[in-house]
């Protein structure tokens, strides 16, 4: 029998306002085994902690049941405070009686009988607790970054600066990201270009740091501190060694009908191209979807023209393997496809245009030189009309429910460079609500309003009616005025809600990282662990977490290297010791364990065993414990019920379940 | 092929040609439209009141007896589309307005929204196929510059008429080009006429048809159909009426050849 001590938290009010503590101690007192029993307001605390250590010590106590929050929150606190008393750590059992108790329930009589019953039944877990040893695993000392936008440049330079090795995979044939796409930045207004390409070149001159553009993630297995990642290296048709990047094969290429994804498709590039003059590496790739020379077998003129030789239209996709210790996410976002948004008359004319497309307008490398044009007829428009919101903060099923956090400052942003560059030209903006908390970000926004005059309505735009002269008529609501307006306009800009990038959910999938309804990936604690997936070792930086603007991305991108780089210097990891494990008395070697394993960990051997004084040689599973997580797959799926997962061993779980039915 | 027919009342007063060229051409088409054998009107307006269902009565009935003969219930009039479709929803997925419905009926077998309601278009779409349709076009309307007059009874709420994207629909256009003639896009198309504020405030109906007159009209428009008894009226009424106004099924019926066959 254990000695148990069994400690309740009021959790302030959190849990003492709904389950009557004192109640669920006097009762528990009277438990056998609980040769311990008290309440306290704050468990997690320094002084809550002082009360195991002291209660370990005076009743020589063997196991702890503490009733609080979430074991996902406070349940390595408690371990440790019992490691500290002298006590395992797995001799620790939560009882979670505020999220499943008394968060959700009103009553207090029932409340707290069904916290007195949680109790219970971590109670009778622990008395079947024994002593668990965390084992150790290497840690490989190189960080993997997926995502070489600004959050992924940022963090690997950090990484790369504490001394780590890093790789970046990019999909694109540059880094850069939706950074390099952008004209200027607020609020300070300083040229995109201006301050990401001399972080773009800082990380490609890094000696820590290696880039492996026009690549993809295709494999990951493995698990914090020893993950193995296939990269595939997609024929770039162009060798890398050799090219000089000097352009020529662009200019000759006779295939020029593809849309720039650069540039939103609102021009054409080649077949063979770089995204963009400053592109790291500065070497061209082969759309072989476009280019003649793989379409049809004749052309080859980039070849041809070719000083360097680099040209090979045999290059094949290259697979490469590498070890990991931290996988960092940095995948970023696209803006949303306007199809359930007709009524912008978005897909019927070239004068609607997204915000991102009119950042490629107003760049000087752009698709209009950064004059300010309207695309159909290349003419001087005289009003803008800005419609924010558009597919954000949407409660139909036709766009996402967040709001896209970024939107009304680059509105401003674009208001105020258009006034200013061409003061002629009238600007309308149309907000549901104008959101710029941040740094001198409301000041911002006020510049835009007052000194340059841009005309804020508080309404939404219901249509944009394309007119027989070419101009478009905008029909909104004025909310504060209570009118129906229609205006005029020569251009429309949607400021077009943000989705995570779509290739997010397969890298997901791989990582086994977590993600949430709108393909955000999760964090492993809204405030507490924001960089940092539920999935150990992998990390998150950027919007592929959630809506952020530069300022933020970048910081959580530091944020997100320090966390890769505390795993990095540790030298050797402790393994969770809760890893499922085979009787080979029991075991029939029926691979039915094996089939189930998500993580390889288990595998086959011929052992002789003593069965009641038979001796014979049989095939039994065996389980990797480096490779095991706990999942407990395997434990239910034998049919022999030799699988067991320590920690939460079928006895235990039954025990708990015969407490709660008593 | 058969279809259980819903004529609706504007049909049998104001609308004849509608009915009598939509019969026409599914003559033509290979299909018969095999009236219901007793309906009333539908009502005209879908009920929004959610505390009653006499209004929604006719529709059900009329479901039901399609249901019976096993066919298709095919409509015309967008706004007889609209009601049935809409009761056909609520009996469908509104299981206070089904219980209550069959409470009243007492049919021999409850009405749970069974029946595949489908308005004269979406059969020529979906059914007969606009690539057939114009390979069956002995008059092809060459030439002529039609604009489209969805209304808003055909297409919204989107989810339940599933018609066509509310915003920007093409079922009309592809309509147009199948019997030859070439559709002008113009982005009033799926705006309201102004339906029955005709009755009360006549010039707010005159502005709401105006806009869609001139928008069709600017565009390079040189007549508009539509599939309303309703809009027609509105477009026909109040505005100057230098555009003239069609039913689809007339066009349709020329198109095929047999304009002088409808009765």
């Amino acid at each position: 029998m254990q000695r148990i001590g069994v400690f309740v938290c009021h959790c302030g009010s959190n849990i003492a306002a709904t389950v009557d503590v004192k109640k669920v101690v006097e009762i528990i007192s009277q438990e056998p085994s609980v040769v311990h029993c008290e309440d306290y307001q704050y468990m997690c605390s320094e002084a809550g902690q002082a009360k195991i250590l002291d209660a370990v010590k005076e009743k020589n106590l063997s196991g702890i049941v503490v009733c609080s929050c979430s074991p996902r929150m406070h349940e390595g606190t408690f371990r440790k405070a019992a490691e500290r008393a002298g006590l395992n750590p797995y001799m620790v059992e939560i009882a979670n009686i505020r999220e499943h108790c008394s968060w959700i329930h009103k009553d207090m009589e029932e409340a707290t009988e069904k916290a007195v019953i949680l109790a219970r039944a971590a109670i009778a877990k622990v008395n079947l607790n024994a002593p668990l040893f965390p084992g150790e695993s290497r840690v490989t000392k190189r960080a993997l970054v997926i995502g070489g936008g600004i959050a992924g440049i940022q963090t690997a330079l950090d990484i790369a600066d504490a001394g780590y090795e890093v790789d970046i995979v990019e999909k694109t044939p540059s880094i850069g990201g939706r950074m390099s796409q952008l004209d200027k930045t607020f609020p300070t207004l300083d040229c995109s270009a201006c301050i990401l390409t001399p972080k773009m070149v800082e990380a490609a001159a890094h000696e820590k740091i290696n880039i492996y553009t026009y690549s993809e993630v295709d494999k990951v297995t493995g698990f914090v501190g020893d993950f193995t990642v296939d990269i595939r290296k997609k024929a770039r048709s162009v060798d890398m060694d050799k090219c000089t990047g000097c352009g020529v094969c662009q200019e000759k290429c006779p295939s020029k009908k593809t849309p720039s994804e650069f540039n939103r498709g609102l021009n054409n590039r080649s077949a063979i191209y770089t995204p963009f003059a400053q592109a790291i590496p500065n070497v061209p790739v082969i759309d072989r979807d476009a280019c003649i020379k793989f379409k049809t077998g004749k052309c080859g003129l980039c070849e041809k023209v070719c000083q360097a030789g680099a040209i090979n239209y045999d290059q094949v996709d290259e697979i490469v393997t590498e070890k990991y210790g931290a996988i960092v996410v940095a995948t970023g976002f696209d803006t949303i496809k306007l199809d359930n948004y007709d009524e912008y008359a978005y897909n019927q004319s070239k004068d609607v245009i997204t915000s991102l497309e009119l950042e490629r307008v107003m760049n000087a490398a752009g698709p209009t030189k950064g004059h300010l044009e309207r695309l159909s007829d290349g003419k001087h428009p005289e009003h803008i009309v800005f419609v924010q919101c558009v597919g954000s903060r949407c409660n139909d099923n036709r766009g996402k429910s967040y709001c896209s956090k970024i939107c009304c400052m680059y509105t401003a942003k674009h208001a105020m460079l258009i006034r200013d560059k061409y003061p002629d030209v009238k600007v309308t903006v149309f907000y549901i609500d104008v959101r710029t908390p941040g740094k001198n970000f409301d000041e911002f926004y006020r510049r835009a309003v007052e000194e340059y005059g841009v005309n804020y309505i508080k309404g939404q735009v219901g249509k944009v009616a394309p007119q027989p002269d070419g101009s478009l008529l905008v029909q909104a609501s004025d909310l504060l005025d209570n009118k129906q307006i229609k205006m005029k306009a020569d251009m429309v800009v949607l400021a077009t809600a943000i989705e995570p990038e779509a290739s997010v959910r397969g890298i997901a999938t791989m990582l086994t990282a977590s993600i949430d309804t709108n393909n955000f990936l999760t964090e492993s604690h809204a405030k507490l662990r924001p960089v940092e997936s539920p999935t150990a070792g992998i990390f998150l930086s950027g919007v592929c977490q959630g809506p952020k603007d530069i300022p933020e991305t970048v910081a959580q991108a530091g944020a997100a290297a320090v966390k890769a780089i505390g795993l990095l210097a540790k030298d050797k990891l402790l393994t969770n010791p809760c890893t499922a494990k085979s009787d080979e008395l029991l075991c029939n070697g029926c691979s039915v364990c094996a089939n189930v394993c998500p993580y390889g960990a288990i595998s086959y051997e011929v052992v002789q065993v003593n069965d009641h004084g038979i001796r014979e040689d049989r095939r039994v599973a065996r389980v990797n414990n480096a490779l095991c997580q706990g999942c407990g797959a395997c434990t239910v799926a034998c049919p022999s019920g030799a699988m067991d997962l320590q920690g939460f061993s079928n006895r235990q779980i039954i025990a708990e379940v015969d407490a709660i039915c008593r | 092929m058969k279809y259980t027919y819903y004529p609706g009342c504007t049909l049998r007063t104001k609308a004849k040609d509608l009915d009598a060229y939509a019969k026409a051409s599914a003559k033509a088409l290979g299909f018969e439209l095999e009236e219901v054998t007793q309906w009333q009107c539908c009502g005209g307006v879908y009920p929004l009141g959610s505390d009653e269902i006499a209004t929604k009565l006719s529709s059900v009935r009329v479901l039901n007896e399609a249901k019976e003969k096993g066919q298709d219930l095919v409509t015309l009039c967008s706004a007889c589309h609209h009601v049935i479709k809409r009761v056909n929803d609520d009996m469908k997925n509104v299981p206070d307005i089904q219980s209550r419905a069959n409470n009243y009926m007492k049919l021999p077998e409850p009405y749970k929204g069974e029946t595949n309601v489908l308005h004269f278009l979406e059969v020529l779409r979906d059914r007969v196929g606009f690539d057939n349709l114009k390979k069956m076009v002995t008059n092809p309307l060459t030439g002529k510059k039609i604009g489209a007059y969805y209304g808003c009874l055909l297409l919204r709420p989107g989810e339940i008429l599933a018609f066509d994207n509310p915003e920007n629909p093409t079922i009309i256009e592809d309509f147009i080009k199948a019997i030859g003639a070439t559709p002008v896009v113009y982005p009033y198309r799926n705006e309201c006429c102004g339906g029955y504020i005709s009755l009360k405030e006549k010039d707010m109906a005159k502005s709401m048809c105006d806009t869609i007159v001139e928008s069709a009209k600017g565009f390079g428009a040189e007549m508009l159909i539509t599939a309303c008894p309703l809009c027609m009226y509105n477009l026909n009424k109040n505005t100057v009426g230098d555009v003239p106004v069609y039913y689809f099924t007339e066009l349709l019926a020329e198109a095929l050849g047999v304009k002088e066959d409808a009765e």
